[in-house]
Order: structure tokens, then sequence, then C-alpha cells
């Protein structure tokens, strides 16, 4: 086990260096005029900075691997993440604020998410090709098809012309009012959540009606155990395995879809501070959500796969 | 010569009628699914000929109409015609859909064909890459980028056609990986055929069936993205009537007034994904069983 972790963490060694790579080099792209836009955006504001001061700040004013370099060295050694243009604050104090709120969203949705797949696919499977099993499937590839910023902009529109009732969009921390605070929460949540849980759904009752249909559920059968407990100890403690995999796969589909419903739900999360942040083209804030993002999403797919053990007996790491 | 090319017709048609036939036979949601598809496919190219109205003629006298028979899906604030800004909206996502799901097929297959045939090293620096680009976002990479380089068509056909295009080299490289180990490849290799001459006559052609289901899926998958992102004001700017965009911006704050300016768009977003998601499912169970309950 202990050499297993050890050589996936090697592993992720390269992966984490091609990512920072590809978050440096997409925002060194930057055109030439789009300084002189900052800039002239720039003129509004109260602190003026002169053209060399901005391409100092951003870094570009030295050799790409120095640039590099000194970017790395400073997240790496002491948490730095530069400095918004505009707002004068660390970009890691920003990230930091932000990030708590993000990660709740995602967790209540990955919640929804899983209690609305796990029991459908595994009654959808075990009733196979009945009424039931039809309307939950066709309901799960609908699910696939409705973007959720659809139904996020549906259910602020519609409840307030029928029922003159809209959504809570005035946040509150969780630690300061946890009821108010879920209020806001609950139902971007259930709107990412169902949206994710189609995929899920559908694995799940793949994976079940596999089990089924193995030796061993045919001697829990036999032993004379209830459906109950055929189902719930012996089948779907091997079908969610896989299941569990996809949490990993559909993290990057989770943080996507928080954006947006931070954006109709107004959460202030990374999405909403990802997107000022694009409107106002501050790159040091851009650079550190994109690559705080991905890194979060590699790790949460380590801890996955590390995560084998504990689920699935069979696996042995070598 | 003559004879060999005409029975190689005639068996290629039998081999599409029997398509059609086991499309409609075995997968009815499938066979809908690529009527829907036909149809939004004709919608948006004739877009031009079937919109009763131009995409941004204004008419202050129509403001906000509830449907009729002369507004069929009722008008915006500014009194354009509904209908005509989703035909608008569907050319458009035509256009990015087939040039973005066909750059990443196009990607996929390179790469994909290079890192399962010729395996070492360069396939494993190559997943590493993978693995650190596809733990983005799509939409994180896409804003960024948009946030670089600026909204615009390019941009959002080239960001997703690379997005894409590197996630799906994988489900190719497997394929490929399955197909190298042939008897056939061996033979050809033994032969002394050069690895171009292989990878071109007798990898490509047996990896068709995934290449295949992986565009028509990517169609949608790419719609879908870009309609998010014209959502948050970054994708196809204004004028043009993206339907991501409709659903968004100074439309949404007179969705109040008219619910049906929130439902048009986002039925027609729905529909074309839902085609493609069930017309790729039925493509993938009758072309390619072994991808079968994937993704």
């Amino acid at each position: 086990m202990k050499t297993y972790v050890a050589r996936r963490l090697l592993a992720l060694v390269p992966t984490l260096f091609f990512a920072s790579l590809i978050v440096f080099v997409t925002v060194r792209l930057i055109p030439g005029d789009v300084i002189d836009l900052m800039l002239s955006q720039n003129d509004v504001s109260a602190s003026k900075l002169t053209r060399d001061q901005l391409i100092a700040a951003l870094g570009l004013d030295k050799p790409m691997w120095e640039q590099y370099a000194l970017w790395m060295g400073g997240i790496l050694f002491r948490g730095d993440f530069g400095q918004s243009l505009w707002q004068n604050v660390p970009v890691s104090e920003l990230l930091l604020a932000r990030m708590p709120i993000t990660l709740e969203l995602g967790f209540l949705a990955l919640i929804v998410a899983l209690t609305v797949a796990i029991p459908i696919g595994v009654y959808s499977a075990i009733r196979q090709d009945t009424p039931g099993d039809y309307v939950a499937r066709s309901f799960s590839i609908l699910m696939l098809a409705v973007p959720s910023f659809w139904t996020g902009t549906m259910v602020m529109v519609f409840p307030s012309i029928w029922w003159g009732w809209s959504p809570e969009v005035r946040f509150v921390p969780f630690m300061e009012d946890p009821i108010q605070n879920l209020k806001q929460m609950i139902l971007p949540a259930i709107i990412l959540g169902t949206a994710l849980s189609a995929v899920s759904m559908r694995l799940t009752r793949t994976m079940m009606l596999e089990a089924l249909r193995q030796d061993y559920i045919r001697t829990a059968w036999a032993k004379g155990l209830s459906e109950r407990l055929v189902v719930s100890r012996h089948a779907l403690r091997n079908a969610l395995i896989p299941v569990v995999t996809l949490i990993g796969v559909q993290a990057p589909l989770l943080i996507g879809g928080a954006v947006i419903m931070e954006q109709i739900f107004v959460i202030p999360g990374m999405g909403l501070l990802l997107l000022d942040a694009v409107y106002q083209r501050d790159y040091p804030i851009i650079t550190g959500v994109f690559l705080v993002v991905g890194v979060a999403i590699m790790l949460l797919n380590l801890l996955i796969d590390l995560s084998y053990g504990l689920l699935d007996p069979k696996v042995r790491y070598r | 010569m003559a004879s060999a090319s005409e029975t190689g017709t005639i068996r290629r048609r039998g081999l599409l009628a029997t398509f059609l036939v086991r499309l409609f036979k075995e997968k009815p949601l499938g066979a809908a699914g690529a009527i829907i598809f036909l149809l939004f496919l004709f919608c948006g190219i004739f877009a031009d000929f079937l919109a009763p109205y131009g995409m941004n003629q204004i008419s202050p006298l129509n403001r906000l109409k509830p449907p009729s028979w002369q507004h069929p899906f009722g008008t915006d604030n500014l009194g354009r015609d509904m209908l005509s800004r989703c035909l608008y909206g569907a050319q458009l996502s035509v256009i990015i859909g087939f040039c973005a799901a066909g750059l990443a097929t196009i990607i996929s297959v390179v790469l994909g064909i290079l890192t399962g045939y010729l395996g070492g090293r360069f396939d494993m620096l190559s997943q590493r890459f993978a693995d650190a680009w596809m733990s983005f976002p799509d939409l994180i990479i896409l804003i960024v980028v948009v946030s670089v380089l600026g909204p615009g068509m390019p941009q959002i056909i080239g960001t997703l056609g690379l997005l894409l295009g590197i996630a799906g080299s994988r489900i190719i490289r497997s394929a490929v990986i399955t197909v190298r180990e042939n008897m056939y490849v061996h033979a050809a290799q033994s032969v002394g055929a050069r690895t171009p001459r292989i990878l071109w006559r007798h990898i490509l052609p047996n990896v068709m069936p995934p290449i295949i289901v992986l565009f028509t899926t990517r169609v949608g998958t790419v719609i879908l993205a870009e309609s998010g992102l014209s959502f948050l004001g970054l994708g196809v700017p204004p004028p043009a009537p993206p339907w991501g965009g409709m659903l968004s911006g100074s439309g949404r704050t007179f969705m109040f007034q008219g619910p049906w300016l929130a439902l048009a768009p986002g039925l027609c977003l729905t529909l074309v994904v839902y085609s493609t998601n069930m017309f790729g499912d039925a493509l993938r169970d009758l072309l390619d069983p072994r991808m079968r309950g994937s993704r």
C-alpha cells in the first residue's frame, strides 16, 4: 500500500508539471493590444499604472523560463499567487475566501446526485424492463440533454410569475447562519445534482445488472436471503466501485456547472471570482483560479484511486 | 476493374440500407434522434430561407408579444421575432457544432492512432499531458481562453476542438491498441509494410466505428458547451443570436414580462442535444458493441 501511494504520488509529478505549464502558456498568450486595452480601462479607476508597471505586474518583462520559475517558485514556497491587478489584495487571500463556498456547492450537488442516482439505478436494474425502469431511463437521458443554465433560468423566472416567489440570492456564510445559507445553496445544488445524476444512474443500473448475474448472487438467493440483503450487501457493494470512479470523472463537469450556478444564483464562489476577473481582465486571479481548480480535481482523482482499497477487498496494491 | 468497383458500390449501398433498417427496427429512439438531428441540420443550413423575419429586425410596435400565428415563438423586448432568432441560432450551432466536432475528431484520430500504435515514451508523456489537460473543466478552459483572446467564433471552435480532441484521443487510442494486436497487422508488419501504410490501410479502417460515434456525440457536447459560454456572455458576441446567449443578458430581465423568451431557446437546445445523444447511443450499439455502456 505504502509503495503504491508513493508511486501514485510520483506519477502525479509530471501531470502537475504539465498542468502548471498549460495554465502558464494559456495566459501568456495575451496579445499586446490587450495590454493597451487594460491600460485604457485602468484610466477610469483610481490607481494609475504605467504600461511598464502593468507589464511588470503581469511578469511579461522577463524571459519565458524565468517568468515560469518565478511564478511556480512563489506558489510552491510561499503560497504566493501574485497580486490582484485592480483590487490590491493577494490572489491567495481571494482564493481562500471563495474556495469553501464552491466546495460546499459542489459537495451538496454531489450528495443530491448520488441520492437520486443510486436508488433509481438500483430500482431500474432489479425491475429491468418494467414501466418503472423505462420511466427512470427516459428521465436520465432527458436530464443529460437539459442544460442546467436553462433549468436555473426557469427556476428564477417561473415561480416568481406564478406565485410571486423567487429564490434567495443574498449570500450568508454557512458559519454565520447555516439555515439561511442552505436556503440559497439548496436550489442550485439540486439543479446541478440532478443534471449530474443521469450518468451515474445509468452506470449504477449497468453495473447492478452485471453484478446480479454473477454466481455469488445465485448462491445468496439459494441460501434463502431476502431480496433486500442480496441487493444491498452482495450486489450493490460490487456495483458501486465504478460509480465512485465516475465521481472523479465528473468532477470537472461539477466545477464547470458550479460556475454557471454561481452566476445565476449570485453565489460568491470561485466561479463568480473567475467571471468577475475575466470581465475586468484581472489575469493573476484568472491564473490562480485556473491552477487551483485543475490541481484540486487531480488530487480528488488520486484520493478516489486510493479509496479502492477500502471499497474493494479484491484490490491489492502492488 | 469496372466490375470490381461496381460490386463495391452495390455492397456499400446494401450496408447502408441494412443499417437504416436495423436503426429503425432495433433503436426507434435512436431513429427519432436521427430525424430530429436531420431536421436541425436542415433548419440550420436553410435558416436564411426559412426565417420569416431577419434575426435583428427590430419592430418597436411588436415588443414582447406572446406567441401567435404571426410570431409562433413570440417576440422579444426589441420586437424581434423569436422563431427567426432561434433559426439563426440553429445556424450558429450547426457551424460551431460541426467545425469543432470535426476538428476534435481529427485531433483525436491523429493523436489516438499515433500514441496507440507507436506506444513507448511518446505515449507515456502524452498520456500524462492528457491527464493534466482533462483535469481542467472544459468551461473553465474556455473562459480563460476567451479572457485572453477575446470572444469570437474561431477561438471557440479552436479551443473546443482541441479540448475534446485531446479527451477523445483516449477512446481512439484504446481502440487502436486492440486492433494493433490483430493477425493482419502483424502480417503487414512482417511483409515489411511501412508504418504510415499500416496506419492508413489497416488501423484506420478498423477504428472507424468509434470515430463515427465520437463525432456524433461530440456535436451535442460542443453545442452544449458553446451555449454555456454564450450564457455567461463570453460566447459569440451580439448581435448574433446563439441559443445560450438568448437565455441571458438583456433577455433575462424581460423574461418576467415575457416568459416565452425563456422557453424557445432552451427547448431547441434540449431537443438537439437529446437527439445527438440518442442517435449517438444507437450508433454505438449498432456499430461498436465494445463501447456499449460507456459515455
